[in-house]
């Protein structure tokens, strides 16, 4: 196996002594099948214990260890430092405070996903008597790939919408509200539409793609919000074109 | 321990921090080349209302070289526009024939050739061939 040393460029920042963040550089040898998620961890067990990162399953499950490598928002357990050439900077994700070093606040994109309602709402209540819901490969299909969401807020990184309106309810908490809106099994769109078809809802997103293009689990959060914006209009245009369909 | 979070400023570099932000503003951008050529438009409306010597005038104005140029900047932006959006229908329309999607490919290729049928209709209408 080959070995090659790296720079590591790390944004460092202690809220009880520093005002402001700063990188501190360090040396790390490296394996070949190293991921910067390994190279800190070298960093945080052999040369600076004071490093703070969140990170836990190192297998892209979790979502944990998002942080922005070389100005892209990135799992450091997915980038491979063979992947990278000279100094490879390692930053916070974008667009959240900095609580210290690599870790943000996330408290905003919790509270976001709450107010979406992410679970079903039953269509039809059920009791577990009458047997279990069935579900076509069709019906399925319609929403699968929204589900393997991992909150992982690469797509927020990503998002210069986000970073310039904080308000916007963002990618993730809109794709996966249009994921339970597309379940078959589910009955609460209604109720969810009071988040994402309002100003800071879909409509905010001007499509940049950015989303979609870094999601590490290949979902596509910048095509549910052109649909959510699409069948908002269609709500729209029956209400006051067609009340008589109104239910 | 205290919390203090720190909130980093965004400032306007992001575009330029990959090029898919430079292609979007690009996307953008390219708006106001068009609506500068729509206004163009409303004004021929205008000048063709007020008779046939003004509408001549208009006609000897297109021809020159600022106008020129424009036309085909605006021409640029618009094709860099249009194309851009199409190959972004397979998101905003997706189309699911039985259990599967149909490939992206198809829905914007449709866009595409309904896209290129329009403007031989147009181009017929104003007498190119």
């Amino acid at each position: 196996m080959g070995e090659r040393t790296i720079d590591l460029e790390v944004l460092r920042y202690n809220p009880e002594t520093d005002s402001e963040p700063h990188f501190q550089r360090y040396s790390v040898p490296c394996r070949e099948e190293w991921v910067v998620l390994d190279a800190l961890n070298h960093v945080k067990e052999a040369i600076d214990p004071t490093l703070s990162y969140r990170w836990s399953c190192h297998m892209a499950v979790c979502g944990s260890c998002g942080m922005m490598i070389n100005g892209e928002p990135k799992l450091a357990c997915k980038a491979f430092v063979r992947d990278y050439e000279g100094i490879i900077r390692v930053e916070p994700l974008a667009h959240f405070p900095v609580e210290r070093d690599l870790v943000t606040v996330i408290d905003d994109f919790m509270d976001k996903l709450k107010r979406v309602r992410p679970y079903i709402i039953p269509r039809q209540v059920k009791a577990v008597a009458h047997g279990e819901h069935l579900q076509t490969p069709a019906e399925l299909n319609k929403f699968k790939q929204y589900s393997m969401c991992i909150n992982c807020m690469l797509c927020y990184a990503a998002c210069p919408e986000y970073g310039l309106i904080p308000k916007y309810i963002g990618p993730a908490a809109i794709a996966l509200a249009h994921r339970y809106n597309q379940d078959s099994r589910d009955g609460g769109r209604a109720q969810r539409q009071e988040e994402i078809a309002a100003t800071e809802g879909a409509w905010e997103c001007s499509f940049v793609g950015a989303c979609s293009d870094v999601c590490p689990e290949h979902v596509d959060p910048a095509g549910a919000i052109q649909q959510v914006k699409i069948r908002s209009t269609v709500d729209w245009y029956k209400e006051h074109l067609m009340p008589w369909l109104k239910p | 321990m205290s919390r203090r979070p720190y909130q980093r400023e965004m400032t306007s570099e992001w575009i330029f921090r990959h090029p898919r932000y430079l292609r979007y503003m690009t996307r953008e951008f390219s708006c106001l080349f068009i609506g500068a050529w729509t206004l163009m438009l409303v004004c021929a409306l205008a000048r063709l209302s007020e008779g046939p010597e003004a509408w001549a005038a208009f006609l000897e104005g297109l021809k020159s070289p600022e106008v020129v140029v424009f036309h085909v900047v605006a021409l640029a932006f618009a094709v860099y526009h249009s194309v851009t959006w199409f190959n972004l229908t397979p998101k905003a329309l997706p189309l699911q024939m039985g259990d599967e999607f149909v490939p992206d490919g198809a829905i914007s290729g449709a866009h595409f050739a309904a896209w290129g049928v329009v403007s031989l209709v147009l181009l017929y209408l104003a007498g190119a061939f």
